[in-house]
């Protein structure tokens, strides 16, 4: 009973945490487009623009990459640690 | 159907202190470490000034590579930069594609980012200390106000922090979703041809005719643009926190 309960937690809570990728999916879209734009009014500019679209993109994926190692954590770790202590 | 998503395979470990591991992650750092070495010494032999040879050319082509690449980012005062972000580049690059050949890729594991992380935090904070003095680089920390001293020392931390965790992520992620991919199509596979009547249905259903072709579409983005990706991203973030700290 104990140990059920603590890999449905551990489930729950990656999906959980698995929540973070809509932010930076929002976020990069929005760079992306606004990229476009700047490129669409100054299509000389776009190699450097495009180095720095790559660059926010990857800064405002940050937040869904924390998401995506906690979800690992508790899927691969965190049952092994929790079933130890019971 | 058991679906295998292991970290990096432990091969022996060696019984010193806490006992070391000898890891797949290791071993294939080092080979790849030896043949870039090996590449870079093989192509920088007998160099000549007039009527270069093939080789000489690409190397040259490499270098001017290299060279822009961190110069226009960071300026001519940090030349001296140069062989380490290329390094790092190469080795990231070489690290996940690896995964193309069959072995778990050495940046599927969060120690070997850390480390460069370490390595780019240890240059960030030397480039502080010597530009502002010990005196400016503690003043840095209470820049607003002192009290956001706290803030301030967990943004230093994080920096490094965030840099290994990001590039850990995205190829990890293309080693889960590649392996999770291989496993549904082999299920795919079975449930489509095991409706065939007899014979032909058992032996259509034991070869895994879906799982050839199709994982190859993911592969090329989990392992060509992510590695290339990622690479670069680590390389331009290095460069930048390197080159601001020198304001």
């Amino acid at each position: 009973m104990g140990s059920a309960l603590v890999l449905m937690g551990c489930a729950i809570g990656a999906g959980l945490a698995l929540i973070a990728g809509i932010g930076p999916g929002i976020g990069e879209g929005y760079i992306a487009g606004k990229t476009v734009e700047a490129i669409a009014r100054q299509p000389e500019m776009k190699g450097s623009l495009t180095s720095t679209m790559l660059l926010g993109v990857a800064c405002a994926e940050t937040t869904g990459i924390y998401g995506f190692v906690m979800g690992l954590l508790l899927v691969f770790v965190a049952p092994g640690i929790f079933l130890g202590m019971l | 159907m058991n679906v295998d998503i292991h970290g990096t395979p432990i091969y022996f470990v060696i019984d010193f202190l806490d006992g070391i591991p000898i890891t797949e992650t290791l071993v294939v750092t080092w080979v790849i470490m030896a043949l870039l070495t090996g590449v870079s010494i093989w192509l920088t032999r007998g160099l000549k000034v007039w009527n270069i040879s093939k080789k000489q050319a690409v190397a040259e082509k490499i270098v001017l590579l290299a060279e822009n690449f961190v110069v226009s980012n960071m300026g001519e005062k940090f030349r001296r930069y140069i062989p380490f972000v290329t390094a790092i580049f190469a080795l990231s690059v070489f690290s996940s594609l690896s995964s193309l050949v069959g072995v778990f890729p050495p940046t599927g594991t969060l120690s070997t980012e850390l480390a460069w992380a370490v390595v780019v935090f240890i240059l960030i904070t030397y480039t502080k200390l010597k530009t502002n003095g010990l005196g400016g680089y503690l003043k840095g920390f209470c820049d607003p106000i002192f009290l956001m001293a706290p803030f301030n020392v967990l943004g230093e931390v994080f920096t490094p922090v965030s840099m290994a965790f990001r590039h850990f992520g995205n190829i990890a992620s293309g080693v889960v979703i590649s392996t999770l991919v291989y496993a549904a199509l082999l299920v795919a596979n079975q449930a489509l041809f095991g409706w065939l009547p007899g014979a032909l249905g058992e032996v259509l259903s034991a070869i895994p005719i879906l799982d050839v072709g199709v994982p190859a579409v993911i592969s090329l983005y989990f392992d060509w643009f992510s590695s290339f990706m990622q690479a670069f991203i680590f390389c331009m973030l290095t460069m930048m926190f390197i080159s601001s700290a020198a304001e």
